[in-house]
């Protein structure tokens, strides 16, 4: 038996920036997890992976990642994407020094 | 980019599929001491022979060789597809051949195949070693076509048969064409003309301070030229990502190696970087800038010398991160003051079975992986990167993250109580005395239950 479908989001990286992002329900994209379009089902999930790589031009490596419903909006199942959220942990560079910044 | 390194002499060519790849030397080639002949002009001829060579564009995967000029082997010839270890025999210089070496996955020793090879029968040798591989090498499946597989399906005893028997056919294809390059691009690597001076002010700062000596003592390797010394630069700063400088700090070791160095520079697989021609009068001042710079760290071949391959921070095929761990280790031994005391020491860590942090080599390496969404790191002891190499063994059931550094340190402690003296290295007392008592420092609890 197959097994069943869980909640995903659709994450790349920036082409030219290289910032982990995620796509949004509207077509964009953002660096934000909690902002990122939660998918429930799984044939819509082959469809928005299929309209987030056509943007191909400024983005790079989308896939599905599993996630799950937060108070916040989408959290991360996997060590993996926990990591990718909040950026390297060696160094704060990228969205962190942004961060830093406000 | 590709113009832009290009402008700076540098490609890309055969840095990818199923091609020889880049050769690679010793980071110690021209200088060391123990050098019979330096290897770089054997690993420019075997690059020229290999690049766009019709033959061995197809092959059944990557194909590395590695070209050591001394018989302390620095470039890890035993674990490439292809070693050359340069020997001497009766007086005349020439290789020995290894095949079959690797990490990754299904890590292997090389094989000697030729114990003697005439240096001017090494393309011949070659080709027929590749011509052999190309033939018998396996091509179903993806983890089993490097030619370590090869070897051991088949036997270094017939791959040796196969190979000579090729080696007659092709030796007589080669008529000294590829002497008289050889001879022309030896002169792209003469030496600098080193020059000579008093080497007082070395030995003055040598006696007076302190913090020169410890650096001179660890980061200096011995030159052919004794008034010259090979400086080892550390970027292996505790705390600081291993390998990592920066653009700042480059522009300092480039200049560095202009003004001191004969206008050479190199980085080491240590992840490292090498002035290799350096008057002994200038260390003083070179370690002054170094220390401005935050580059003077005292600590190669010791426990924060750690290579680290960039992780699950960076690499999408990790399966756990492996720089903070390293980051923690350095930090960690820097606060407890005892690197200098535990000595040659050297811990590897990949974040993948990959293995690109060579852990398989490591006197300590340390694996990460995902367990069941968990990162987990498991231990292996006793691997060896020189000419004595060895794949180290695992002991047992890996450690958590917040585990791993405390279980390094209770490696290091075992270590300290049982070797036989100061200066037993960790790797001799583990050869000596075998994996029981680090098992046991490692897994405390097992014990009690089996008491």
């Amino acid at each position: 038996m197959a097994r069943p479908f869980t909640p995903k989001v659709i994450t790349a990286n920036d082409l030219l920036e290289g910032d982990v992002i995620y796509f949004m329900s509207d077509d964009s994209w953002t660096r934000d997890l909690s902002q990122a379009e939660l998918i429930v089902d799984e044939a819509e999930a082959q469809l928005r992976l299929l309209d987030a790589e056509r943007q191909n031009i400024r983005i790079v490596g989308a896939y599905l990642a599993d996630a799950t419903a937060g108070e916040q909006g989408p959290e991360p199942v996997h060590f993996r994407e926990d990591f990718r959220r909040k950026g390297p942990s060696n160094y704060s560079h990228g969205k962190q020094e942004a961060e830093a910044h406000v | 980019m590709l113009d832009a390194l290009g402008e700076a002499g540098l490609h890309a060519i055969q840095t990818s599929g199923t091609t020889t790849r880049n050769t690679t030397a010793d980071h110690f080639a021209g200088a060391a001491a123990d050098e019979l002949t330096d290897p770089r002009p054997y690993a420019e001829l075997i690059r020229q022979w290999s690049t766009d060579h019709p033959e061995f564009q197809f092959l059944g995967r990557k194909f590395k060789i590695a070209v050591t000029g001394s018989p302390n082997d620095r470039a890890v010839t035993k674990a490439h597809d292809v070693g050359l270890r340069m020997v001497e025999q009766n007086g005349e210089i020439g290789f020995e051949v290894i095949v079959g070496g690797g990490l990754g996955r299904t890590p292997m020793v090389g094989k000697i195949i030729r114990d003697f090879l005439p240096q001017a029968d090494l393309l011949p040798y070659l080709e027929s070693v590749l011509s052999v591989y190309n033939v018998l090498g396996r091509r179903d499946n993806k983890y089993k076509a490097r030619i370590k597989i090869t070897v051991q399906e088949n036997g270094i005893d017939k791959i040796r048969e196969l190979v000579e028997a090729r080696f007659e056919e092709r030796r007589r294809e080669f008529d000294g064409t590829d002497q008289a390059l050889l001879a022309e691009i030896k002169t792209h690597f003469t030496p600098p003309a080193l020059r000579s001076g008093a080497t007082d002010a070395y030995q003055a700062a040598y006696n007076a301070d302190p913090v020169f000596r410890a650096w001179a003592d660890t980061n200096l390797a011995a030159h052919r030229d004794a008034d010259h010394a090979i400086v080892t630069i550390s970027i292996k700063s505790h705390g600081a990502t291993p390998g990592d400088a920066s653009a700042e700090q480059i522009r300092v070791m480039a200049d560095l190696a202009e003004e001191f160095g004969y206008d050479e520079l190199r980085i080491s697989h240590q992840q490292n970087v090498i002035i290799p021609h350096v008057h002994k009068s200038d260390l003083p001042a070179i370690h002054a800038r170094l220390k401005e710079h935050a580059l003077a760290t005292a600590n190669i071949g010791l426990i924060s010398d750690i290579i680290a391959c960039p992780g699950m921070d960076y690499c999408a095929l990790a399966t756990a991160r492996s720089i903070p761990v390293a980051q923690q280790i350095a930090s960690r031994f820097d606060e407890l003051k005892l690197e200098h005391d535990i000595g040659h020491l050297q811990i590897k860590i990949s974040g993948c079975i990959n293995a690109c942090g060579h852990h398989h080599v490591a006197h300590i390496g340390i694996l990460g992986l995902d367990r069941a969404g968990v990162e987990n790191y498991q231990i292996t002891l006793g691997g060896d990167a020189t000419e004595t190499a060895e794949i180290g063994k695992r002991t047992g059931p890996g450690f958590a993250y917040d585990e791993i550094v405390p279980a390094v340190e209770r490696l290091v402690e075992a270590y300290l109580a049982i070797r036989s003296s100061d200066e037993e290295t960790f790797l001799e007392t583990y050869r000596r005395l075998g994996m029981e008592p680090f098992k046991s420092a490692l897994y405390p609890e097992a014990q009690k239950k089996v008491a």
